[in-house]
C-alpha cells in the first residue's frame, strides 16, 4: 500500500513559488522573442537601471578597494609580500567580490524598487488598465525591466570592478609609494582571461536573477499597500538568495571548465 | 419596462459563476446590455461586481458562463483578438489607474500605441478626449499634480479615446466630494449623448443610479435578484431591493 507524505506547509508554499517563478520566467523568454518589441522602453528601463545606480555603485567600488587594501597590507607586509598586493586585489576584485557585492547592492537598489513600482502599479489597477487599454503589460513591464537589468547590471559591475581598483591604487600610492602606473601593470597582468570570462558570463546571471524576481514579486502582488512592501521586501531577500546560489553554480562550472 | 430590450443586445452574460474558494461569488449572473443604454448595476460590497466586470473584460477567467461582446465569445478569442475587442470597451477605474509615471498626455496616448493606424493623429485624439472632460489645460501635468476629480476625469478621457462603443464605469463617484461627483456623473451624460456609447455602471451611488440609468439590475447573493427602471425597483416592497434605496 501506498503511504502520502505530507508535506509541511512552508516547504509546500516555498516549492509552489519555484514553480510560479520558474513558469514566469519562462513566459519572460516566451514573451522576449516575439513582437512587437518595445524599444523603447527598454531604453528607458536601461537608464533608470544603469544610470541611476552609478553613483552608489561608484561609492560602493571605490570603499571597497579602499577597505580591502587597507586591510590586508599589514598581513601582507608581516610576509614581506606587499607588492603581491596589485595582484590579489585585482585577481580578487575582478573574480569574485566585486561581481557579488555589486550584486547585493544592485538586488537591494534595482530589485526592491521594480518589486516596489509593479506591486504598486498592481495594486492600484495600472496593470489591469494596461491590460484592458489592449497592451500586453507582461511585455511592456516585465520583459524590458528583465532585459535592461540583464544588460546593465554586467556593465555596473565592471565600472564597479574599476573604480574599486582606483581605490585601492590610492591606498598602495599613498602608503606604499606605489606608483600608479605600476599599480595597474602589475594588477591587469595578474588577470587571465579565466578571471575575466566566467565572472563576465556570471554578471549576465546576476543581472537576470535582480530583474526576474523583482518582477515576479512586484507582478503578482497582493493585499494592498502591505502586499507592496511585503513585495519589495522579499524581492531583495528572495535575490540575494539566488546570487548566492548562482555564484556557487558559476563557480564550481568555472572550476571545471576553466581549472581555476 | 425599457424599450431598448427589442433591440439585440451589444454585450450579453449568461449563467455567470465564479468561486474564491468556498466563497461563490457569482452563482450564475445573466444580463443584457444594448446598444445605447446606460445600464447600472447595484450590489453590496462584495457582491461580485466588480468581479463580474473583470471576468467581462478578460481581466479574470469565469469557472462558467457565457459572456458574448458584440456577437464574440470571449473565451474563444485569442489574444489578439480580445486586444482588438478591447479597442471598443473603454474602462473606468474606481482609483482612476492613471499610470503614474507618465503625464497626462503619456497617459492618453498609452491606449494608441497599438492602434495608431486605426485611430490617425494621436494629438488630435488627445487634444479632442480632453476637451470632452474639460481638462485640456492639464495635458502635461503629471498624475501626482491633478485633485481626485480631475483623475477621474483624466481616467475618463482615456476610457473614450479610442472611441468605444461600450464605457465601463466602476464606481466612478466613489472617494468623490459631492459636488465633483455630480460633476462626474453630468460628464458621463454628456460623453453619452457626444458618443453614442452604452453604458455599464457599477455602483452603489443611488444618485447616480437615479440621474444615469435606463435600466437598472439588483446583484445579490451572485444572480440577479431585480431588473427594471429606477422607478420600478425604488417602489418595490421587496425588503431586500428597498435595503438599497433607503
Amino acid at each position: 500500500m501506498i503511504k502520502s507524505v505530507q508535506i509541511p506547509g512552508k516547504i509546500k508554499a516555498f516549492l509552489i513559488e519555484i514553480g510560479e517563478l520558474s513558469y514566469f520566467a519562462g513566459r519572460f523568454f516566451k514573451e522576449a522573442f516575439s513582437r512587437p518589441f518595445e524599444f523603447k522602453e527598454l531604453l528607458r528601463q536601461c537608464y533608470n537601471v544603469g544610470n541611476r545606480s552609478l553613483l552608489l555603485v561608484g561609492v560602493t567600488g571605490f570603499i571597497l578597494g579602499l577597505v580591502f587594501t587597507l586591510q590586508s597590507r599589514p598581513t601582507l607586509m608581516e610576509f614581506g609580500a606587499e607588492s603581491w598586493m596589485p595582484s590579489m586585489v585585482s585577481i580578487s576584485i575582478v573574480r569574485e567580490i566585486g561581481p557579488m557585492i555589486i550584486a547585493l547592492i544592485c538586488a537591494g537598489r534595482i530589485s526592491s524598487g521594480i518589486g516596489a513600482e509593479l506591486g504598486s502599479m498592481r495594486v492600484t489597477e495600472q496593470i489591469d488598465a494596461m491590460e484592458v487599454s489592449g497592451t500586453n503589460p507582461f511585455k511592456y513591464l516585465i520583459v524590458t525591466r528583465i532585459m535592461a537589468t540583464t544588460l546593465m547590471v554586467p556593465l555596473l559591475i565592471i565600472f564597479g570592478d574599476a573604480i574599486a581598483l582606483y581605490g585601492s591604487a590610492i591606498v598602495e600610492n599613498l602608503k606604499g609609494d606605489v606608483s600608479y602606473q605600476l599599480y595597474f601593470n602589475k594588477a591587469f597582468n595578474a588577470l587571465k582571461f579565466s578571471d575575466v570570462i566566467p565572472a563576465t558570463i556570471k554578471s549576465f546571471f546576476f543581472g537576470f536573477a535582480i530583474g526576474l524576481v523583482g518582477a515576479f514579486k512586484g507582478y503578482n502582488c497582493k493585499k494592498g499597500t502591505v502586499g507592496v512592501g511585503e513585495a519589495s521586501n522579499s524581492a531583495v531577500v528572495y535575490t540575494s538568495m539566488l546570487l548566492f546560489v548562482i555564484d556557487f553554480i558559476a563557480v564550481f562550472l568555472a572550476d571545471i571548465f576553466f581549472e581555476i | 419596462m425599457n424599450n431598448t430590450t427589442a433591440i439585440a443586445p451589444i454585450l450579453k452574460i449568461k449563467d455567470l459563476r465564479k468561486s474564491f474558494g468556498d466563497n461563490h461569488v457569482l452563482n450564475g449572473f445573466t444580463m443584457n446590455l444594448h446598444k445605447g443604454e446606460n445600464l447600472v448595476i447595484m450590489g453590496k460590497s462584495g457582491s461580485g461586481k466588480s468581479v463580474m466586470i473583470k471576468c467581462l473584460v478578460g481581466l479574470m477567467e469565469p469557472d462558467s458562463g457565457y459572456i458574448e461582446i458584440m456577437g464574440k465569445d470571449i473565451s474563444k478569442l485569442k489574444r489578439n483578438q480580445l486586444d482588438k475587442l478591447r479597442t471598443e470597451i473603454g474602462f473606468l477605474f474606481q482609483g482612476s489607474a492613471l499610470y503614474d509615471s507618465m503625464t497626462v498626455r503619456e497617459n492618453l496616448e498609452f491606449p494608441q500605441r497599438k492602434h495608431q493606424k486605426k485611430f490617425g493623429d494621436k494629438e488630435k485624439l488627445v487634444l479632442k478626449a480632453l476637451d470632452s472632460v474639460g481638462l485640456a489645460d492639464a495635458i502635461d501635468l503629471m498624475p501626482e499634480e491633478l485633485s481626485g476629480g480631475m483623475k477621474r476625469r483624466v481616467a475618463l478621457a482615456r476610457a473614450i479615446i479610442l472611441n468605444p462603443k461600450i464605457i465601463i464605469y466602476d464606481e466612478p463617484t466613489t472617494g468623490l466630494d459631492p459636488i465633483t461627483a455630480k460633476e462626474i456623473i453630468e460628464l458621463m451624460r454628456k460623453i453619452q449623448k457626444d458618443y453614442g456609447s452604452s453604458s455599464l455602471i457599477i455602483t452603489h451611488d443611488v444618485d447616480c443610479s437615479r440621474v444615469i440609468s435606463n435600466r437598472m439590475i439588483l446583484l445579490i447573493d451572485g444572480i440577479n435578484y431585480a431588473e427594471g427602471t429606477f422607478k420600478e425597483l425604488s417602489s418595490s416592497k421587496d425588503k431586500k431591493i428597498q435595503a438599497f434605496f433607503k
